[in-house]
């Protein structure tokens, strides 16, 4: 052998090594995708079938990682059903227990900590959420001279991060939410920089829960648990909403601030307060995404 | 037919095969490169694994360095167009030996901002999701998808137009005008494209007012022609000394005047901006952040003032006679292109989400896991387009051409791409 040769092999010996220990953090890809998810089809295109198989495979996924059999379903909008929420802010202590309420029913990632409301500490006499306060923490609420505005997805009637999602993995229901298809998502979080609400969370490692606290009743477009890299937000708590319950963070309310029902139905209590207040307002109403959450005052 | 599949395939193989020769600088430089390019892919695979938690961003800054030097490098891909159309629409003799560099250019630029985005995405394995037939693009009404599409049209066009007029050259064949002409005429429309689109992708969200103004779309064109020109000067004068390669002065101090007069354009337009902004006092967050920092966090002062004075002291250099001479020149294409670098990268993307829509300050800084991965494109990108000019200037030579098929290749000692040619 030649000793140019000899160079060329060493070199190309010495490149492929270089490469192996570039690629070895592979090896601790575990369970990053399986192929019949890789392959899974768009919700939108599903047979029947083809979601008892999804529904299969993620009950099985889950039992795999938490031990816990779940129970999901694919739930769809109910007929003559659009869903709104009013939150009276005259009311609101500022006390997050709606923000825990959601982190446990909708199985968000404890670590990193992922939530879908953030409340707002506001200095008495101002909307301007530029001198909001996010990470008030007092002996006790509400404190003197400070009113509390919890802000999650505001379910818009024009929502912009439906417009700018490049792969349609997000969307708006018949009955006004709108949904995320986590298995869809390609997680480019170009809906994150277009929420004007900031409503939108990204799953930017694997996401943590404990197994005593899984909530075994999952649904596919709501709190099954997400992988890593994809995006999550409220939604209304499809679970509960689409088969007739309230919402997980209107049931812990201690003091009644939020109000959720069916805008269609006259006699809902949603619709009395839409009718009968005079004063509600949406946040960022100028923005023209036209919310289905909207903000009173009352006593 | 099967001939002409050979041929090509010959053509191929011979430009794959001189790539792997060189001299000693070539080896060193080439080596440094797979070096880096190493480094960030294995920062790359960490990433994969574990998320995008190994990089600085968060829920709050949710598009960081990634997403920056992507838009940068859309300006620079855009930015052949200057050469294109002094060549092709004014007839430049100057210019018209060396347009094909700028186009190279081009397509090494777009192979690095599709690098970029893929390394921004959550799940880079479903990326199959964007390919229109199989997958769900959501055209028209997405902007990303519209940038998705003249990304790539932008590179076919290049690819083939670079493609097709280097394999005549090596045929010794004249270029049939019909087969790359109107592709050229489509790619100097479509460089504007590519840049505005990559504009509305951040003007387009009303909810980030940083973003949301319409003098964001010609400021990133007037930024593109003078960073993408600087590139291209200083590469050519690396090409003339490394290759021989014939390249005059004059073609330099034609792309001075483009750079000047874009230089000039950007300067006055980011001084509109920063009026409208401050004057008006409204929805001015941001900016204060970004100039001036807000409430005890000003992570970005430093930076976009040092880009403010690279661009003001290159802007006054080029339009001073001094620039004439071209070490003067050089100094103010680097500081124009750090300038806008910086302007156009933390300048514009990150301030756009501080503070948040919800009134949140949450700063952000780079990890060193994403800037080796940033490292690693750059240092792709350079090893491909000196891939791509250690085939092409050969061929322009007419060293390597069919004529010489069945002579001896040229090896790394008796390489004649150091040797002078006489021309």
């Amino acid at each position: 052998m030649g000793r140019r040769n000899f160079l060329r092999s060493s070199a190309a010996f010495a490149g492929l090594g270089a490469l192996a220990a570039s690629l070895s953090p592979l090896r601790e890809l575990g369970d990053y995708s399986s192929v019949d998810e890789f392959m899974q089809k768009y919700y939108k295109e599903m047979t029947p079938d083809d979601m008892a198989k999804v529904i299969t495979r993620i009950e099985n996924d889950v039992q795999r990682q938490y031990g816990i059999r779940p129970h999901v379903r694919d739930l769809k909008p109910m007929d003559g059903a659009e869903f709104v929420y009013c939150l009276n802010l005259t009311r609101c202590i500022g006390c997050r227990k709606c923000v825990h309420a959601c982190v446990n029913e909708n199985n968000q990632s404890r670590n990193p900590e992922i939530q879908y409301i953030r409340v707002l500490k506001l200095p008495h006499g101002s909307m301007d959420i530029d001198k909001a306060d996010h990470e008030y923490n007092p002996e006790s609420v509400p404190e003197k001279g400070f009113f509390y505005m919890p802000v999650q997805c505001q379910q818009c009637h024009n929502p912009p991060c439906v417009k700018v999602c490049p792969v349609h993995a997000t969307w708006q229901e018949k009955d006004g939410i709108t949904v995320i298809d986590y298995d869809w998502c390609i997680g480019c979080r170009y809906c994150e920089a277009a929420c004007p609400y900031w409503a939108r969370r990204f799953n930017f490692t694997k996401p943590e829960i404990p197994k005593e606290r899984l909530n075994p009743n999952m649904s596919y477009l709501g709190n099954r648990p997400r992988k890593q890299g994809v995006m999550e937000k409220c939604h209304f708590c499809i679970q509960r909403t689409r088969v007739g319950r309230y919402p997980a963070c209107l049931e812990v309310c201690p003091v009644g601030a939020r109000k959720f029902g069916n805008i269609l139905d006259p006699d809902s209590e949603v619709s009395y307060i839409l009718r009968e207040k005079r004063i509600f307002i949406q946040l960022k109403e100028e923005m023209g995404t036209n919310p289905r959450f909207f903000y009173y005052f009352e006593k | 037919m099967m001939r002409a599949t050979r041929d090509y395939l010959t053509f191929l193989w011979r430009c794959g095969r001189i790539a792997f020769v060189g001299d000693w600088r070539y080896y060193a430089w080439m080596g440094g490169l797979t070096v880096f390019c190493l480094l960030g892919l294995h920062a790359y695979c960490i990433q994969f694994v574990h998320g995008l938690i190994v990089t600085g961003m968060s829920d709050e800054v949710s598009w960081g360095v990634y997403i920056a030097n992507f838009t940068f490098l859309v300006g620079v891909a855009a930015a052949a167009v200057m050469m294109v159309i002094p060549v092709y629409i004014y007839d430049n003799e100057e210019l018209h030996d060396l347009v094909i560099f700028g186009e190279l250019l081009a397509v090494a630029a777009i192979i690095m901002c599709l690098a970029f985005v893929t390394v921004d995405l959550g799940r880079p394995d479903r990326f199959w999701h964007l390919i229109p037939g199989i997958g769900q693009l959501n055209f028209p009404r997405s902007m990303l998808s519209w940038d998705v599409i003249v990304l790539n049209g932008y590179l076919l066009l290049n690819v083939h137009i670079c493609g097709y007029l280097l394999y005549s050259r090596y045929q010794n064949r004249k270029p049939s005008k019909w087969f790359y002409i109107p592709f050229v005429f489509v790619a100097i429309v479509w460089a504007v494209s590519i840049h505005t689109v990559t504009a509305f992708l951040y003007v387009g969200l009303g909810g980030r007012p940083f973003w949301n103004s319409s003098i964001v779309g010609p400021r990133f064109l007037a930024s593109a022609f003078s960073a993408g020109p600087s590139i291209i000067i200083l590469a050519l004068q690396i090409i003339r000394r490394v290759t021989h390669y014939h390249i005059t002065d004059k073609a330099l101090l034609t792309l001075r005047s483009i750079v000047q007069v874009s230089m000039i354009i950007n300067v006055f337009l980011l001084f509109n901006e920063v009026f409208k902004e401050f004057y008006s006092g409204l929805h001015v967050a941001s900016s204060t952040y970004l100039f001036l920092g807000l409430d005890g966090h000003h992570a970005l002062v430093p930076w976009i003032w040092t880009a403010v004075v690279f661009n003001l002291v290159s802007m006054f250099l080029l339009i001073l006679p001094l620039t004439r001479s071209l070490k003067w020149l050089d100094l103010a294409c680097v500081l124009c292109i750090v300038g806008i670098w910086i302007e156009k990268g933390m300048g514009l993307v990150i301030p756009g989400f501080i503070p948040t829509p919800l009134g949140a300050l949450i700063e952000y800084t780079p990890s060193l896991n994403e800037t080796l991965v940033c490292l690693g494109i750059w240092a792709f990108g350079l090893l491909c387009y000196t891939i791509f000019l250690r085939m092409s200037v050969p061929i322009l030579q007419g060293r390597l051409s069919k004529a010489n098929e069945h002579l001896p290749e040229p090896d790394a000692a008796a390489d004649p791409a150091t040797a002078p040619v006489p021309h």
